[in-house]
């Protein structure tokens, strides 16, 4: 230990402002600055989403407040624009799934927890760190930018399957704005590879003195192991959107055949819009658990130190977490059933969509188990983690429904699959998102959140999201297909004109409702109450550094570790609970080691 | 203006909360003590919303089936339909049963196991016996799932039995033309080189093919005349010989069709396209063949729980047999308006969501009725007079801006 010892000592040089705040390779500070671009993102993203509810809850009606955002050209007195709202749906879906959920989520709490629970002094490369936070800028700034341009913003859906989005001709936001999209997307693929290798390389590296891999906390297993599905397939994305670049801009014809769009016909020939969704979705499906497994990983955390009790299981955890991360990998054509692609084939990805219920059931089961003879302890945090359990159980198991390829067969593209995936991936990562910040919030800012305004947020925050996504379920099952502008164009439909608005009411008030949350996060960081150093009193060694920030995370040497993360409630101790760094007794069993 | 009424509204409500918060502040160091994790009766009171919340979300459940269940879809109108829905009801009772339970662990849980000082949680880290069953039992239902799911998968999935109806459902940006096979039962040739405004699906006759040569041909030579007229070296002279050459390059694909056997160019000629409605006879088996003209579109008739996308570059093709008249549906759920849809489930543009065609199912007496009422594609093409010709090459000119439209 005597290298880092030294490494440590004159850690102090000068910073300016600008090494300090903007171009930092602190890993804490790179963690802040991707919550804040999260963040801001994320408000965009929602007030798309509510903006595209009004039109929903009360079809072709006029509002002031789409005017007001949208201007003359895109909601004319008032009244949403088709080709609008398709660029809205499209582009709420992106900023949350990847810049919220995937960048937003990993670039926050890998970069804040991997190096400070592994006890490492910063990321195996500080340089990458800051490449990757700079890239996802980068890719934020041009997708802000592309809601700008003249002819709107992709609009294709977040999927964008060609020819769709590879022809200008056949709507506008598949100009201008299509490009932007595929630029903003290579930037952020870079920014994920950057930050997944990094995050990938010091788990592995810079582990501290006793820290095995066994007695890793789950939040890092599943930012790792996330890392690591993210390196396997974003750069299969990154291909899919290059092919797609070329059949726009150089006339090749990848996914391109047979087209005669807008009078005019095309030449490209031999080419398969299939293609792109296989490896789409190849990235695709993988993306989903790039997003849900750090949400779980926080949960784990959360829920472990507020029950004051060990995470159940936690070897059956890491196998979940190992075989989700493999099955995710084959599973990607149930996104494809009706293709047309072979029923055999059909099948096999129904067999192993279907497999990957068990590890997923595992999970749930053993945070429940986590609970039973718990001392529950509810700070927002926990609440927000309880939501999270509760939201990957009701959209895991309308999963199951999905994933039955006969079934799908009336249920895909409907509203149905919205409600699913909105409930399991949509809402477990945003609640497991909040969790972590109401969590951790006294490590990243070295204050308090106020936590009345805390339960308030959750409260409201949880109640509407079911309020939005569950009855979506039944306007499913009642055949009605999603990303219609409205539904008033035939009678079929019209018993859910009522459900359609009382969801848009719950969306807008849930979006609010989202500014006690910001302004709570605002107000604490400046004037919130002075965190204590541990004052969750938790395990994990994040806890042992000091309150105010400094390079290098621990003053002296670096810890070492003696025990798991989940000495919670051990019998025989006087505390509840027992940090990783203090030894083990003469004949005491570390828990992580089993038994 | 108002705007500005709400800025103001927004600043104000925020100082207001910021001075609420002082108030919290200023309380909370009088009481002392450590105000990091919740009070005792806190927990208590977020305890009891655990369970409060937990009987909301079940009684919101319930509202909404009662309210909305008898507008699902009505009973299935195709064969293949029925063992589809008894396959739902069985995965929905094996999910909702497994939905109902763990909420009730994890809420029971939440509210049983509050906070208290005085009490210690169990060191309960792992078991496998429970471990075990919690891995087995889900295995063991997942497999009856998959079973039962993929026999019906394989059974609607399987090939359409000889003799079946063939009809061809085409979609573009943003309708759809269904094309019988008509007396021969033979759909004709069709490629997307032949399209022009009478012949929206490019099918290939012999017919078709000498119209489309022509227009291309004239087209060509309108083109070389024009080119005469542009500047030199200028971008209009570019592009007029680009168009040139893509016509020209089409004409020759076009006039390769001729090399087609003799018989499959007359096999279109008895086709019969329409639009806005088609017919289905009740209680024989149909098979749908999809392409698609531009964009991906899907063809979506979720009465007979089916649906398949249309692709552009390759066919798709489903089938089934439907059982319920029209006439019949409209009783089953009692409302005279009833009518089936052929609807769009894959974005597609901006009129996405009005790309419908309805479906009529009738005795199949009625259906032979109708379609020989119907106007053969060979009958379709053939102008009818000056007039007629000239509207026809008017369609292929004005297409763009009507699609647009
Ligand atoms: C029990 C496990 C799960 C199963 C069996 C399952 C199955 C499926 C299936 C079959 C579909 C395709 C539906 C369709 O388009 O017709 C689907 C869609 C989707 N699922 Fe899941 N799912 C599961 C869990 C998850 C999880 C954990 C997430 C995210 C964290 C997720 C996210 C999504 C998303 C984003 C889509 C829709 C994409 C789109 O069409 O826009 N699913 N799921
Ligand atoms: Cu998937
Ligand atoms: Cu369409």
């Amino acid at each position: 230990m005597a290298t880092a010892a030294e490494h440590n000592t004159d850690h102090h040089h000068e910073e300016t402002f600008i090494s300090k705040y903007i171009f930092s390779m602190d890993h804490k500070m790179i963690s802040k600055q991707f919550l804040l671009t999260g963040m801001f993102m994320a408000v965009i993203g929602m007030i798309m989403s509510s903006l595209f509810r009004l039109q929903l809850g009360w079809q072709g009606e006029s509002f002031w407040i789409l005017n007001f955002f949208l201007g003359d050209k895109w909601a004319p007195d008032g009244i949403l624009d088709p080709n609008m709202y398709l660029a809205l749906v499209t582009i709420h879906g992106t900023i949350m799934v990847f810049f919220l959920l995937t960048g937003g989520l990993s670039g926050t709490f890998a970069n804040l927890l991997i190096p400070l629970q592994i006890g490492a002094r910063d990321m195996a490369s500080g340089f990458i760190n800051l490449l990757s936070y700079w890239f996802f800028l980068a890719s934020s700034i041009v997708m802000i930018v592309s809601l700008f341009v003249e002819t709107g913003p992709a609009s294709g859906g977040w999927t964008v399957y060609p020819p769709l989005s590879a022809l200008p001709q056949a709507m506008p936001g598949s100009g201008m704005g299509m490009t932007l999209w595929l630029v903003s997307m290579s930037l952020f693929v870079v920014s994920s590879l950057l930050g997944g290798l990094n995050y990938v390389v010091t788990v592995i590296n810079l582990r501290t003195k006793g820290m095995t891999m066994t007695r890793l906390p789950l939040s890092v297993w599943a930012l790792f192991i996330t890392a690591v599905i993210g390196v396997l397939s974003f750069p299969v994305l990154f291909s899919a959107a290059l092919l797609l670049i070329f059949d726009r801009m150089f006339g090749t014809s990848f996914y391109l055949s047979d087209i005669h769009v807008a009078g005019e016909l095309l030449e490209q020939t031999g080419g398969s819009p299939i293609l792109y969704e296989h490896l789409f979705w190849f990235l695709g499906h993988p993306e989903v658990y790039i997003v849900l497994l750090p949400a779980l990983g926080i949960t784990s955390e959360v829920i472990a130190t507020n029950s004051r009790k060990p995470i159940f299981g936690y070897r059956a955890m890491i196998g979940s977490i190992l075989a989700i991360a493999f099955l995710s990998f084959i599973v990607w054509g149930h996104h494809m059933f009706i293709t047309g692609m072979n029923p055999l084939l059909g099948s096999v990805f129904t067999f192993t969509t279907l497999l990957i219920a068990i590890p997923s059931a595992v999970k749930a089961f053993n945070y429940i188990t986590t609970l039973w003879k718990g001392n529950v302890r509810f700070t927002p945090a926990m609440l927000f983690s309880i939501g999270m359990v509760s939201t990957f159980i009701s959209g895991g198991v309308t999963g199951i429904i999905l994933a039955d390829s006969a079934l799908d067969i009336n249920l895909h593209d409907t509203y149905f699959v919205v409600a699913h995936f909105h409930i399991v991936m949509g809402l477990s990562a945003v609640l497991a998102m909040f969790a972590g910040v109401y969590h951790w919030f006294p490590k990243m800012y070295g204050k308090m959140m106020n936590r009345k305004m805390g339960y308030a947020h959750f409260w409201v925050t949880f109640v509407c999201a079911y309020g939005v996504f569950f009855p979506q379920h039944f306007m499913g099952l009642a055949g009605v297909p999603r990303r219609y502008y409205t539904n008033s164009e035939f009678p079929l439909f019209d018993e859910f004109i009522g459900m359609n608005e009382m969801i848009s009411v719950f969306a807008i008030v849930g979006a609010l409702v989202q500014f006690i949350f910001i302004f709570n996060f605002f107000y604490s960081m400046f004037r919130g109450p002075k965190a204590s150093q541990n004052p969750w009193g938790s395990n994990t060694l994040e806890w042992t550094t000091p309150v105010e920030h400094i390079h290098g995370n621990w003053p002296g040497a670096l810890p070492t570790v003696h025990r798991w993360a989940y000495d919670y409630s051990k019998p025989g101790k006087e505390h509840d609970f027992v940090p990783q760094i203090v030894p083990l007794e003469e004949g005491e069993l570390d828990g992580g080691a089993g038994h | 203006m108002v705007t500005f009424l709400i800025i103001v509204a927004i600043a104000l409500a925020s100082l207001a909360v910021w001075q609420l918060l002082r108030v919290f502040e200023g309380t909370a160091k009088l009481k002392g003590g450590d105000s990091f994790v919740p009070t005792d009766a806190e927990n208590k009171y977020q305890g009891r919303m655990m369970l409060l919340f937990m009987f909301g979300y079940f009684a919101f459940f319930a509202w909404l089936y009662v309210r909305y269940a008898p507008h699902f879809l009505p009973e299935s109108a195709s064969e293949h339909g029925l063992v589809l829905d008894q396959l739902l009801d069985f995965n929905f009772l094996i999910i909702t049963v497994v939905f109902v339970i763990t909420h009730v662990f994890l809420f029971y849980f939440a509210f049983k196991y509050t906070y208290s000082s005085d009490r210690k949680a169990t060191f309960f880290t792992h078991s496998n016996k429970l471990e075990l069953l919690w891995t087995t039992v889900p295995a063991v239902f997942l497999a009856v799932i998959i079973v039962y799911g993929l026999s019906a998968w394989m059974d609607i999935t399987d090939e359409a039995p000889e003799g079946s109806l063939t009809i061809e459902l085409y979609p573009k940006q943003f309708d759809w033309t269904a094309r019988y096979s008509g007396s021969d039962s033979l759909l004709g040739a069709s490629n997307y080189n032949m399209i022009s405004g009478v012949n929206p699906l490019g099918v290939i006759t012999n017919g078709s093919l000498t119209s489309k040569q022509q227009e291309l041909t004239e087209e060509i030579a309108g083109l070389k005349e024009e080119l005469e007229t542009v500047p030199k070296g200028g971008l209009k002279e570019e592009e007029i010989i680009e168009t040139i050459g893509k016509r020209e390059r089409q004409l020759a694909r076009v006039s390769s069709f001729e090399g087609l056997e003799a018989a499959s160019l007359v096999a279109g000629d008895d086709d019969i396209l329409v639009k806005t409605e088609f017919y289905l006879p009740v209680g024989e088996s149909v098979e749908f063949i999809f392409r698609s003209r531009d964009v991906i579109h899907s063809a979506y008739m979720p009465h007979f729980r089916a649906q398949m996308n249309c692709v552009p570059g390759m066919t798709t093709s489903l089938n089934f047999i439907s059982r319920k008249t029209t006439e019949e549906m409209r009783e089953i759920t009692d409302n005279p308006d009833f009518d089936y849809l052929l609807l769009c489930n894959k974005i597609c543009g901006a009129a996405h969501y009005n790309m419908q065609m309805v479906i009529k199912v009738v005795e199949p007496e009625v259906y032979s009725k109708w379609i020989t009422e119907q106007e053969t594609f060979a009958e379709s093409i053939q102008p009818a007079d000056e007039e007629g010709m000239a509207e026809a090459t008017n369609v292929t000119r004005n297409e763009i801006s009507m699609i647009e439209q």
